[in-house]
């Protein structure tokens, strides 16, 4: 189990407690953080389940693959720290992981 | 559409009065409309899912088509770019080369890509957030001009009224010729001798009338400072300001399609369902908090869009069905909005079902729609607003409905209002 930080647009902060393995978006829905809505699943179908990556995280992260670069951009505010919560996994080293969710997911 | 429209274009290859189950299901051939308009799709959509959910339809008027049935099949074909492609077309017919009007929904990347970026501002949070006053501030005038206690057409007073007004602020459209838009995009999407156009060149002497309307306004923007609406957002767009005459007509009729036929059908279709299941409208009374969710569950209950077409760029193979380089499939989102395996009891609309939001009614992969947002903000504020002025809305008679199998929709709804 490791502890991750979700920021609201709004301003409001939720700890969660995340297993390694399952994607962040899964930690996420399991744990019922608001403004994630992950329309698709899981499958990189959608960007319903946008974050923004705290810049200190965004190295010890997997790069983009191409189809999570694509699906980003169908965000009108994506930005240089966005990802999709689920196709990150949660491994030992994301211990304390903070990121913030949009106002809007599209 | 008068009757003998109706028999002139549903003779040969309608569906219309036949029991699925009883004809040989190679025949089955959902591209014709007379079954979407005379609401009897459904029995012939689960049977395709059940005995043959990736079913080639070799006689047709459109031509032979592939049909995909199911949502996990649809959501393969849907997020396949490279397999599948958007490319000529996304409508079943293949358009006369003379009316072919290219626009980012039936582009492959990487040229979709920078076109759809082009506009998708128009729905930013800052934007959208502005958006939502100016929708309630509409939706409350729309509302509050209805009769109690008299009978009206819903369809022609609110949905369209709601959906052009919107429409003509995002273009920052004329007001007062905001019905224009809505003409235009009834024709786009109108089959000839359907009973808004007759002929082919019918719809394309209208659609000229469209261009020099928005090449006016086009030269308007480009002089002047770039602005927030989507007219502006094209002239200055790096991707967009130098696009041919009728690239720009292609890209305007998909964005006036696109926010206006779909969510106009799905105020309507919201209406009917919740007369249909009067527990639901007595669940919604009890909790208003349930709106959100039930806007996603109208959507799916109504998909506005029955289908999308690709073109197979190679051969391919699909739940077992070995379909050729160059062949058409049709993803029904209306059937996979159906499918049992992943919705329970789906026939039903069910406000506070878990997972609403998984409805393929917006697509997925690079395609998916643009304007998700603001047609659920609509819907909303919408229902938000009706709750707080009407105990009931009293459906009067069956809805008619559109010729095509395409835009799934209402041309009226007679309706009557209650008071809280």
């Amino acid at each position: 189990m490791v502890q991750i930080l979700f920021k609201s647009h709004s301003g409001e902060e939720q700890w969660v407690e995340g297993s390694i393995g399952n994607s962040l978006m899964q930690v996420a829905v399991s744990n019922g953080v608001t403004g994630i809505d992950a329309d698709c699943g899981g499958s990189c179908s959608c960007a319903t389940c946008h974050v923004f990556v705290e810049q200190d995280w965004l190295e010890k992260l997997e790069s983009i693959d191409p189809n999570e670069d694509a699906m980003l951009g169908l965000s009108p505010d994506r930005s240089d720290n966005s990802r999709l919560s689920c196709q990150i996994q949660i491994t030992e080293d994301l211990d304390g992981l903070v990121v913030s969710t949009p106002e809007f997911q599209f | 559409m008068s009757d003998l429209q109706t028999q002139k274009s549903a003779s040969r290859w309608s569906m219309v009065g036949k029991d699925p189950y009883a004809m040989p299901i190679e025949e089955i051939d959902l591209a014709h409309p007379g079954i979407w308009q005379k609401n009897e799709y459904l029995p012939f959509l689960k049977r395709l899912r059940e005995e043959s959910p990736v079913h080639y339809c070799a006689k047709s008027a459109t031509g032979p088509y592939w049909s995909v049935m199911k949502y996990k099949d649809i959501m393969e074909v849907d997020t396949s770019p490279d397999i599948y492609s958007s490319e000529p077309t996304i409508a079943i017919v293949d358009s006369f080369e003379e009316f072919t009007l290219p626009s980012f929904i039936a582009m492959d990347p990487p040229k979709h890509d920078h076109q759809r970026r082009a506009v998708q501002g128009v729905v930013a949070p800052l934007n959208l957030k502005n958006l939502e006053s100016v929708i309630r501030e509409r939706a409350v005038a729309i509302l509050d001009g209805l009769p109690l206690g008299v009978e009206f057409d819903w369809v022609e007073k609110v949905s369209i009224e709601l959906t052009t007004q919107m429409l003509a602020i995002l273009f920052d459209f004329p007001f007062e010729d905001r019905r224009k838009l809505t003409y235009w995009s009834d024709i786009t999407t109108a089959i000839p001798g359907g009973g808004i156009v007759e002929t082919h060149e019918e719809r394309w002497d209208a659609l000229q009338d469209c261009l020099a309307t928005f090449t006016k306004l086009w030269n308007d923007r480009v002089n002047a400072e770039p602005g927030n609406d989507l007219i502006s957002m094209l002239a200055h767009g790096a991707a967009t300001k130098n696009m041919p005459p009728m690239e720009y007509l292609g890209n305007l009729l998909l964005l006036i399609v696109g926010g206006n036929d779909t969510t106009r059908n799905s105020i309507t279709g919201g209406v009917l369902a919740l007369d249909q299941y009067p527990d639901e409208y007595e669940k919604l009374r009890g909790d208003l908090s349930l709106i959100p969710n039930m806007v996603s569950e109208i959507i799916r209950w109504q998909t506005p869009l029955a289908y999308m077409r690709r073109s197979v760029k190679v051969d391919t193979v699909l739940n077992g069905q070995h379909i050729k380089k160059g062949e058409k499939v049709v993803m029904w989102y209306a059937s996979g909005n159906q499918d049992e395996t992943v919705i329970d009891d789906p026939e039903r609309l069910i406000i506070d079902r878990p997972n609403a939001r998984r409805h393929l009614a917006f697509g997925f992969g690079l395609h998916r729609c643009m304007g998700n947002r603001l047609a659920e903000m609509q819907l909303r504020v919408m229902w938000e607003e009706i709750m707080e002025r009407f105990g009931k809305i009293e459906v009067k008679s069956e809805p008619k409905r559109i010729y095509s199998s395409f835009v799934k929709g209402y041309s009226e709804l007679r309706v009557m209002l209650h008071a809280k």
